[in-house]
């Protein structure tokens, strides 16, 4: 009996490792992964409809996707923590999608300890959705380091919109 | 190999004793190890032993003097002896760069030249050389045929009117040209300046395009002057401070390969890679060799915690080092194995630790002002260069080993990644500029904190890792 679970978790790791590379960043991707005129780098294909409560669309800009930090910090603010508490709920009612939780940084540090940091702030917000109920099996999390700001000025007003943990959804396998 | 003398000095009575002479430094000599670049066919090297006894007072540099005027030196366009065409003047023209480029050197304008050097072996006219001020004159003389080409040249110290040392030739594939030109270059650099060369190197580093929200980046090696451009990787992936192995064969690199962050092994002659930190649920990077290249140190997060562990590259097996609730990364390696520098913000910020390099708590060397990240233990084993944040402003320093003496040799927005040249005496680092138009550029500095310059790249570029001495 003990096997049964263990293959099932095999196979929604398979699933998760399979449905998509994370890279929604497209770093180049060959020929044409570029310069497709979105300006924000992100591809923003397959979200569905915004108005659709159970849209991806809908997750991003209606329950929030993404939570910020301040400097060098991972600790959830109290606001971050509202935002999660969205986050879980909605999660809990539409539980086919799979989670990447992406942390990033801002430009004021070094490559490598960014990357450690970005790694904090996910995990900050995986432990978060799984103290609400949200399957561990379902989440994965990935650090972009300074890598993939979402503003590109160098002041506080970019800076402070760059520290974030962005619950990144996918189709297909959630529990 | 070819093992064959020629006289300095033509007129001279031929030099007794030179044997087996070596060069100061020992560094043309061909090492015993892998041959991850194209090893040039045959260094022969003729010691600058012999002439050197006499009692008369050489030109040096002391890189070490608070002030140095630069040596003016002259290099008269390598003569053609058969077949070389223009990468006779061509090779000329890559000694003087790298000599010039130091900062400790000169160029006298070939326009001022009083003599001509029409054949390698006429006499030197001293005081044509002596009446435009120069001190220093290198010529030279290539010879092309087939696949391969001859580079030999001689250094003169044209204040004494004595050549210094005795020739010295090079054979290799024309391809080679400007190697050979280093190994002149790193010749005279050594003779003059005492201290080890470093021309004949090559930098693995991140070539950047696109913009600062979708920024592509690829590894590229070049030579340490920027010249000779191969890419490695394509775009596809993010790839982040490779780091080349102790003798040159390999790079590690962290990627997003696989999607997720995870360090890779490339083979430089096959570009044949491979994953080492597969480890589902977990990130590994910041990845470096150990001094035997046999090991590598890296940091592996688990649950949001990064800690420093090592990895047998032959077996897999890893041990973990580091073992605390805070962030450990950007290991490295003193020369002799036996000690590991990294960055740990276990006190509440970034600082540097030095740990046995078989793991432990570490003591902090970091002591002054700011933040202190991504240690860089020279291979002279002296110094460990840094990044330090302060104030809004990010610095390249070094200090000694136990934190002592640091220096700041640089201030910018954002300065990072410091790596050292084969000699211990210059640094390479990334600076990045401000804002949506910010780039980032590789710069290099002497640890004197003289002679901060730009590297010239195709384009933006990033976290450089210099090579050893190639073979």
């Amino acid at each position: 009996m003990t096997l049964l679970p263990k293959a099932l978790l095999l196979v929604a790791a398979l699933g998760l490792a399979a449905c998509n590379n994370p890279d929604r960043y497209k770093n180049g991707a060959g020929a044409d992964g570029m310069n497709n005129g979105v300006g924000s780098g992100i591809n923003t294909d397959g979200l569905g409809d915004p108005s659709n409560p159970r849209s991806i669309a809908y997750f991003n800009q209606s329950v929030g996707d993404r939570v910020l930090f301040p400097v060098d910090q991972s600790t959830l603010t109290p606001e971050a923590r509202g935002v999660l508490a969205g986050q879980a709920s909605w999660l809990a009612t539409n539980a086919d999608y799979a989670i990447i939780i992406e942390g990033h940084a801002d430009e004021q540090g070094t490559r490598e300890y960014n990357l450690a940091l970005g790694a904090r702030r996910a995990a900050s917000v995986q432990d978060f959705l799984i103290s609400q109920g949200v399957s561990p099996s379902r989440m994965r999390t990935i650090s972009y380091g300074k890598e993939r700001p979402i503003e590109v000025c160098s002041d506080e007003g970019c800076y402070s919109k760059n520290r974030r943990a962005v619950t990144v959804l996918s189709m297909g396998t959630g529990a | 190999m070819i093992r064959r003398m020629f006289p300095c000095n033509p007129h001279a009575k031929p030099a007794q004793s030179q044997g087996q002479s070596r060069p100061h430094n020992s560094p043309l000599k061909n090492e015993d190890k892998m041959r991850p670049f194209k090893s040039l066919t045959a260094a022969l090297m003729i010691g600058f032993s012999s002439l050197t006894t006499v009692a008369h007072a050489e030109i040096t540099i002391d890189i070490n003097s608070p002030v140095i005027e630069p040596m003016p030196f002259a290099v008269p366009d390598f003569i053609d002896e058969g077949g070389a065409g223009e990468l006779a003047a061509n090779i000329s023209r890559v000694v003087a760069a790298d000599l010039a480029g130091t900062g400790l050197f000169i160029e006298t304008p070939q326009d001022a030249y009083i003599s001509r050097v029409t054949s390698f072996d006429a006499p030197i006219s001293y005081p044509d050389w002596q009446a435009i001020n120069t001190q220093a004159l290198i010529t030279g003389a290539v010879q092309a045929g087939g696949d391969r080409i001859v580079v030999k040249f001689r250094l003169f110290d044209v204040a004494s009117g004595q050549p210094l040392g005795e020739g010295l030739q090079f054979a290799g594939t024309p391809e080679s040209w400007r190697r050979m030109a280093h190994k002149v270059a790193d010749a005279v650099y050594a003779r003059i300046t005492g201290e080890g060369p470093y021309f004949d190197s090559r930098v693995v580093y991140v070539s950047e395009s696109g913009p600062k929200n979708q920024r592509q980046k690829r590894l590229g090696v070049m030579d340490y002057d920027g010249a000779n451009v191969k890419y490695l990787t394509d775009s596809s992936s993010i790839v982040l401070a490779p780091r080349f192995s102790p003798n040159g064969d390999r790079i590690l690199f962290t990627s997003y390969a696989s999607g997720f962050p995870a360090i890779y092994l490339m083979d430089v002659g096959s570009l044949k890679t491979r994953n080492l930190g597969e480890v589902p649920g977990t990130m590994t990077f910041a990845p470096r060799f150990s001094p035997d290249g046999n090991t590598v140190v890296f940091s592996l997060e688990k649950g949001g915690n990064s800690d420093i562990y090592s990895m047998d590259i032959g077996s897999g097996a890893m041990t973990q080092l580091t073992n605390a609730p805070s962030i450990e990364t950007s290991p490295s390696f003193s020369p002799d194995g036996s000690q590991i520098v990294f960055e740990s913000d276990r006190s509440g910020t970034q600082q540097i630790y030095m740990m046995g390099a078989g793991g432990g708590e570490g003591v902090r060397i970091s002591n002054g002002k700011g933040r202190y990240s991504t240690p860089v233990w020279s291979p002279r084993g002296d110094m460990i260069a840094f990044t330090k944040q302060n104030e809004g402003r990010f610095h390249i320093g070094a200090m000694l080993t136990d934190g002592t003496e640091e220096r700041l040799l640089t201030a910018s927005f954002l300065d990072e990644g410091p790596t050292w040249a084969p000699n211990g005496r210059v640094i390479m680092f990334t600076r990045e500029g401000a804002g949506a138009g910010g780039q980032a550029g590789l710069m290099s500095v002497d640890v004197s904190g003289r002679n901060l310059k730009a590297i010239p790249t195709e384009g933006p570029a990033s976290d450089p890792a210099w090579s050893p001495m190639l073979p």
